[in-house]
């Protein structure tokens, strides 16, 4: 078994929204020194077998075109070394 | 000359499929509902994709719609010049296709807002908008959650440049639209991604105005002149 995580942000330069109300949200419950909170989400994804090079070229082309968004997200893959067998 | 076939698509989740259609259908067009999961446009001459929450708004708004095979016929038309218009969700589905530059992210105020609101027409050269007046001023419904147009501010530069800024809101910007860009088309003027809801607009005893009316009657006009016709049913045009 083989598990791949992604994880997806947006960019920069684009406004986050979300991460502004959670940043704010830490400082009210106390956190001092909070610069800055960016929102992104995780895609945790197992895979029966190994991670072969057709699939792993087939993830990096879906986690581009689907997962994240390129004209507003970058995203990260990495392999769960721990849970990859 | 037969009735131009406009096409309004369902997906699960599309809320105004039905406002849409009977938009088309008071300007005129012989509407045609098409489903997401079809593969055949059933020759339409142009195709609306409705507001709503096409597959929840999971992922990201209009994400999963995407990839439907019913927008494999609908982008790969569009690309050949059909006249799309992508309200609201619609939009949405129309950026992440890339038919449209940019994307549309959460309100900027984290709130859905649900209010008339005005906009100015600045583009009244594309399918959609050809019947309004020069800078025209209208009020239609606005009402999202993730409405707010971003894009790199090359993207915004080169969209103003070449006048595909069509809408613009006026009197205060409801979701944090960069440079308050309400809609926006492609090179050709034929798709436009708009997200306050001209179909919520097409008479007063259901909506604010009767704003939102000319999108629909211009695609008809567009239609009708020549050459814009799905040959299958265009019939004699001369």
């Amino acid at each position: 078994m083989a598990r791949i995580l992604v994880t997806v942000m947006l960019k920069p330069e684009i406004l986050d929204p979300q991460g502004a109300a959670v940043r704010n949200a830490l400082g009210r419950l106390g956190l001092t020194g909070v610069n800055d909170v960016r929102q992104g989400k995780q895609f945790v994804i197992e895979l029966d077998g190994d991670l072969d090079a057709d699939r792993d070229a087939l993830l990096h082309k879906l986690a581009a075109e689907l997962l994240a968004n390129p004209v507003i997200e970058d995203y990260r893959l990495e392999v769960d070394a721990q849970a990859t067998a | 000359m037969s009735t131009a076939r406009v096409g309004v698509v369902t997906f699960p989740g599309s809320l105004d499929d039905g406002d849409a259609a009977r938009a088309a259908r008071v300007a005129g067009a012989d509407v045609v509902r098409l489903w997401h999961a079809d593969t055949d446009l059933s020759g339409c001459d142009a195709v609306i994709l409705p507001g709503g929450f096409s597959y929840g708004d999971y992922l990201r708004c209009g994400a999963i719609a995407r990839f439907s095979p019913m927008m494999a016929q609908v982008v790969e038309a569009a690309r050949d010049g059909l006249p799309v218009l992508g309200i609201c969700n619609g939009f949405q589905i129309l950026c992440e296709s890339h038919l449209l530059p940019g994307a549309l992210i959460r309100n900027d105020h984290l709130h859905f807002i649900c209010r008339d609101q005005r906009i100015q027409i600045e583009n009244n050269t594309t399918a959609w908008t050809k019947d309004f007046p020069v800078a025209h001023e209208i009020v239609i419904p606005v009402k999202n959650g993730e409405g707010g147009y971003v894009a790199d501010d090359r993207t915004l530069d080169m969209l103003e440049a070449q006048g595909r800024v069509i809408a613009r809101y006026v009197g205060g910007n409801p979701n944090g639209s960069y440079r308050d860009i309400a809609g926006i088309t492609n090179e050709s003027g034929t798709v436009v991604g708009l997200m306050p809801h001209p179909e919520h607009a097409i008479d007063t005893l259901t909506g604010p105005t009767a704003d939102g009316l000319p999108f629909f009657t211009s695609v008809m006009s567009f239609l009708n002149s020549a050459g814009h016709r799905t040959d299958a049913h265009a019939g004699v045009t001369a």
